[in-house]
């Protein structure tokens, strides 16, 4: 049964879970959610456990609601009306047939999370639900939704109370952001002693998508007795891969190989908050080691089952 | 020629949630028969905590969740495994092949190879399909093969303005390489010809026809076989 038909499609708006686990070894990449706290919270305050949401970038879409439904919108900070009148998000809304929810543009942040209880109900492919735009799969029809595309959900029961997540949980999505990482793994290609990677800022330019980001900052020279690019292996979401002209490239989650040095990698848990950055917007990177980055990893799951048990 | 084998594993960080193991340097056989061995003995008794093992030209990349092991674990486990490798038999490449339909629409670079070295069509076509290139690595795009063993005869530099569209199954080469375009996608590769068989498939339930290790055969068809073949996999 339809549950939402897009009106209006938003700036890039597309259906991500988790992600696709497995093929990476075959060219595929994980896709998925790019701020998983934010898309845990939003199935969370709709009773559902890791489905199918609407990843929504920069600027929101405008939808009509088919079925009565409880929705929560998470992540970015965009404006939200329900019938015209300003709703808010971090908490669950319930609607009804005939309802127009429209998101407008982004105010902090850059993707904000939709979820709907039951979750979009698409095919599953590979797995999973996520799509994945470069490789024409998952989602819906492999594709960002377009106007008039019309979506359906699972049958699940709705909310017996509504849901609010606590303001000390909710995330600010700074423009200027500390990012964490882990040096390597062609670290030994760069002179880390002279390196301008600490201690100054890398500017998001507007070459920045689910595939990576592309930045601008002090150049990141590979040492004069080092080849200027490796043999192509695979990459992590988070390397920050250094091509020829020393800007920072940090991959997120549509690439699986790469050809160039990666001289830091970052820490999982701060993969969301390079995703919630927009073009002009600025990082600056920190070293941190294996030990800390596992008890932030550890903190992020404690944190996350406390505000699971709340509920 | 040395072996550009490492004597001993080298372990590297990758974030926090992965760790890379390098078995040599540059794009070698022997170091890519290592590399493939590693990977059959680790599948088979996956280790606790791993979510994914990324064979590679040269190295290994495990994806694990820190919250179940720790590169202090899997270092030794790996390390036992390379120790036992040396009694391991290595099993036989695998070979897959590829029906090839060369030149006129589906392959217009074909020109492009064989003019700068003074080859007929028929030539360009015997050289490419004598080989069986084994597939170093799969990636860049789903089942996208990186292939070794292109005769020298037929190097050839990438387009100088790389194609907007590439269709999918296209074949082509780009300087000592050659591989295959399983999704439409941009690209600067020399097109010689286009299989019929569908690289990718998702909706079936082993989308991909080869991995990391086989070798491919590509075996040239004609047009009326490639139509014919084409509706087959379309039914399939």
């Amino acid at each position: 049964m339809t549950a939402l038909t897009i009106v209006a499609p938003g700036g890039f708006t597309t259906i991500q879970d988790k992600g696709r686990f497995g093929f990476q070894q075959m060219g595929v990449p994980t896709s998925g959610a790019l701020d998983s706290f934010a898309f845990e919270m939003a199935n969370l305050l709709v009773g559902n456990d890791a489905s199918a949401v609407l990843e929504i970038t920069v600027m929101g879409p405008k939808l009509e609601i088919r079925k009565e439904m409880d929705i929560a919108l998470t992540g970015a900070k965009m404006g939200m009306t329900l019938n015209d009148k300003p709703v808010e998000q971090w908490k669950s809304i319930r609607v009804k047939p005939g309802d127009y929810l429209t998101i407008s543009q982004v105010q902090q942040g850059c993707r904000a999370y939709l979820a709907v209880n039951g979750g979009i109900k698409v095919p599953r492919v590979m797995g999973s639900f996520s799509t994945y735009v470069g490789g024409k799969i998952g989602g819906f029809k492999g594709r960002p939704l377009q106007q008039e595309d019309t979506l359906e959900t699972h049958d699940a029961p709705l909310l017996t109370s509504p849901r609010t997540l606590s303001n000390e949980f909710i995330p600010k999505y700074p423009t200027h952001a500390l990012i964490r990482v882990i040096l390597g793994p062609q670290d030994h290609y760069f002179d880390m002693i002279k390196t301008p990677l600490w201690g100054s800022d890398y500017m998001v330019t507007t070459k920045a998508d689910r595939m990576g980001y592309r930045l601008m900052g002090n150049p990141l020279p590979i040492k004069e007795n080092m080849p200027k690019s490796i043999v192509s292996e695979p990459a992590m979401p988070g390397s920050i891969q250094i091509p020829p002209d020393g800007q920072p490239i940090i991959l997120l989650v549509e690439q699986t190989v790469g050809g160039y040095a990666k001289i830091a990698t970052v820490i999982s848990t701060d993969l969301s908050k390079v995703a919630q950055t927009t073009p002009g917007d600025t990082l600056e990177f920190e070293k941190i080691d294996l030990k800390t980055a596992h008890a932030l990893h550890m903190e992020e799951t404690l944190k996350i089952n406390r505000i699971k048990t709340s509920f | 020629m040395e072996s550009r084998l490492f004597k001993k594993a080298v372990y590297r960080l990758a974030g926090d949630t992965g760790l890379l193991v390098e078995f040599g340097e540059g794009i070698d056989p022997k170091v890519n028969a290592k590399v493939r061995a590693m990977t059959r003995a680790l599948e088979k008794t996956m280790p606790t905590g791993v979510r994914e093992i990324i064979p590679t030209y040269r190295s290994l990349l495990f994806v694990y969740d820190p919250g179940a092991t720790h590169p202090d674990i899997l270092c030794p486990l790996i390390e036992q495994v390379e120790n036992s490798l040396e009694t391991l038999a290595m099993a036989l490449a695998r070979i897959v092949e590829i029906p090839v339909c060369y030149g006129g629409k589906f392959g217009p670079d074909i020109e492009n190879i064989q003019k700068p070295h003074g080859l007929t069509t028929d030539q360009v076509i015997q050289r490419h399909c004598a080989p069986a290139y084994l597939i170093y690595m799969v990636g860049f795009t789903p089942g996208f093969p990186f292939l070794g063993g292109l005769d020298a005869t037929l190097f050839t530099p990438r387009l100088t303005t790389p194609r907007m569209h590439v269709p999918e199954g296209s074949v082509g080469i780009a300087n000592n390489q050659t591989g295959m375009y399983p999704i439409a996608s941009p690209g600067g590769w020399q097109i010689i010809g286009r299989t019929p068989l569908r690289l990718f498939a998702p909706d079936r339930s082993n989308p991909f026809l080869y991995k990391a290790g086989d070798k491919i055969k590509f075996i040239p068809i004609s047009e009326q076989k490639y139509t014919r073949l084409e509706q087959e996999e379309k039914n399939r």
